[in-house]
């Protein structure tokens, strides 16, 4: 008696409707269903938009049943898609995701002419010498001395920052912003960070403190799911 | 079986010919059989530095191109029996030297000699690549100004990714004292620093070392000037011997320390 039951759910909340798509009914029955529903529920002319969230369970859309279902819900009827939720993703997403999130140790000096790149965050032990260049869609944490080039946030992520031990570099470029060293001669600085200033719309370099406000998530695993 | 060192720097003109032909003069002067060779082609100038260039007959390229026999290209010194050198060829294509070619070479002259000194060209092309190709360890030259620096830093990166037996070392050479003092030159110890490299060997910036070039006598051979004892210093620290870097104190200042020394005693 499986088609006597509900395949799909629709519940009212504050925010909008939350669509329930049962995970153990095939994909075109669901739609069958979804298609009928809709058009005795939907919307007339002079109403305000709905909002949905499609809530998939454990059932994971290819890119071409996701279309359709964006066409159905969104398409002619006045109905707006939100998110669509599934509890799954695929092995070759949540690997990218790892690699996008870990943060990867690498021990060796930088020297001038070579160029060190890396998915997620670089925790690098030893120096980048001047002519040197590192880059990584995450943070850039260098436990040595930052004479050379730093490009953190390589992918557009301006939250992402520079910390080093010690650092005098050529350049910090922050997703697409740069800085240079000045033209006059200064001192490096000992234990600080690059990182972006809304504000002042630029790089600055400040005390490792301003993470701890200014950069809260890097503490825990949300910065980096939320990365992902 | 002979060790193969590549005497190399990146930038031109720190003076890795000079280098060549004093540790190898060293080297010769310590009783060790040493070959020197040349693989700036078309620009060779260690022969000039030796002053044996009116006693070349045939070169690298010949050797490689099968036009003599190894032995035959081989220059004895004027001074030592224990010092060879084979030269650069002056006029010949560039690419006539292969990596096959001077791996050949240097294995064959490791039957021989206890020392193969190589006189790398300037730059990181093909050249560099031939003369670091049949090199057991590297020794990188640089000078305290920042371009020598970077260039030498970029080398040292080069050489890593070779599979060579021991790590590159370093000298520094053409030091002025007083200005690494005044903070116009670069500290030594910020070289070694950056670099994170073993320093071989400090040279002092000085004029002897010109003139000896000139008369095409290495300044090695002299017995007293400063550059002199560092190279010879460059040299026993290559056989193993612990040698104390050489203070860059001038006369006046080692006279100075003397006389305190007799002051405190009296």
């Amino acid at each position: 008696m499986l088609d006597k039951k509900q395949m799909i759910t629709i519940k009212g909340t504050r925010e909008g409707l939350s669509l329930f798509i049962e995970e153990s009914a095939s994909f075109d029955d669901a739609i069958k269903e979804l298609n009928e529903k809709i058009m005795a529920s939907k919307p007339k002319k002079d109403e305000p938009v709905v909002s949905v969230k499609v809530k998939l369970g454990n059932r994971y859309l290819n890119e071409e049943q996701e279309q359709v279902l964006r066409r159905i819900i969104s398409g002619e009827n006045r109905f707006h898609i939100e998110s669509i939720e599934s509890e799954l993703i695929r092995i070759e997403d949540a690997l990218k995701w790892q690699e996008e999130s870990e943060i990867k140790a690498i021990n060796r000096i930088v020297r001038s002419g070579q160029v060190l790149y890396i998915k997620g965050d670089l925790l690098l032990i030893g120096d980048v010498n001047p002519g040197g260049k590192v880059i990584a869609t995450g943070n850039i944490y260098i436990m040595g001395n930052l004479y050379g080039i730093a490009h953190a946030g390589s992918e557009g992520d301006r939250d992402a920052f520079i910390a080093a031990s010690y650092m005098k570099p050529t350049q910090l470029r922050i997703a697409d912003y740069i800085s240079r060293a000045p033209d006059y001669e200064a001192d490096g600085v000992y234990m600080e960070c690059g990182i972006i200033d809304e504000e002042q719309d630029k790089i600055i370099i400040d005390s490792l403190k301003i993470l701890s406000h200014k950069r809260k998530e890097i503490s825990g695993f949300e910065r980096r799911m939320n990365n992902g | 079986m002979g060790e193969a060192i590549v005497i190399t720097s990146g930038k031109g003109g720190v003076g890795k010919t000079t280098t060549s032909a004093n540790i190898g003069t060293a080297l010769a002067l310590m009783e060790k059989k040493v070959c020197l060779i040349d693989t700036d082609i078309g620009l060779r100038n260690l022969d000039v530095v030796m002053g044996l260039e009116n006693r070349i007959i045939y070169d690298i390229v010949d050797v490689i191109q099968g036009r003599c026999k190894l032995k035959q290209a081989l220059i004895k010194d004027k001074r030592f029996d224990y010092l060879s050198l084979l030269p650069a060829a002056q006029t010949s294509d560039k690419t006539a030297v292969t990596i096959s070619g001077m791996k050949e070479i240097v294995a064959e002259l490791k039957q021989e000699y206890d020392y193969i000194i190589i006189d790398c060209p300037a730059g990181i092309e093909q050249g560099f690549q031939n003369a670091i190709a049949g090199a057991d360890r590297a020794i990188v030259v640089t000078t305290p100004e920042k371009s020598s620096v970077r260039d030498a830093d970029r080398i040292v990166g080069l050489l890593e990714k070779e599979d060579m037996k021991e790590s590159p070392s370093l000298v520094i050479n053409r030091i002025r004292n007083h200005m690494m003092k005044s903070g116009d030159m670069i500290d030594v110890d910020d070289i070694v620093q950056l670099l994170s490299i073993d320093l071989i060997g400090i040279v002092i910036d000085d004029d002897e070392v010109i003139k000896a070039s000139n008369k095409g006598e290495p300044i090695a051979l002299s017995p007293n000037s400063k550059a002199s004892i560092a190279y010879r210093n460059i040299a026993r620290r290559i056989l193993g011997e612990t040698v104390p870097l050489q203070s860059l104190e001038d006369d006046k200042g080692v006279l100075m320390r003397v006389k305190k020394f007799l002051g405190m005693r009296g």
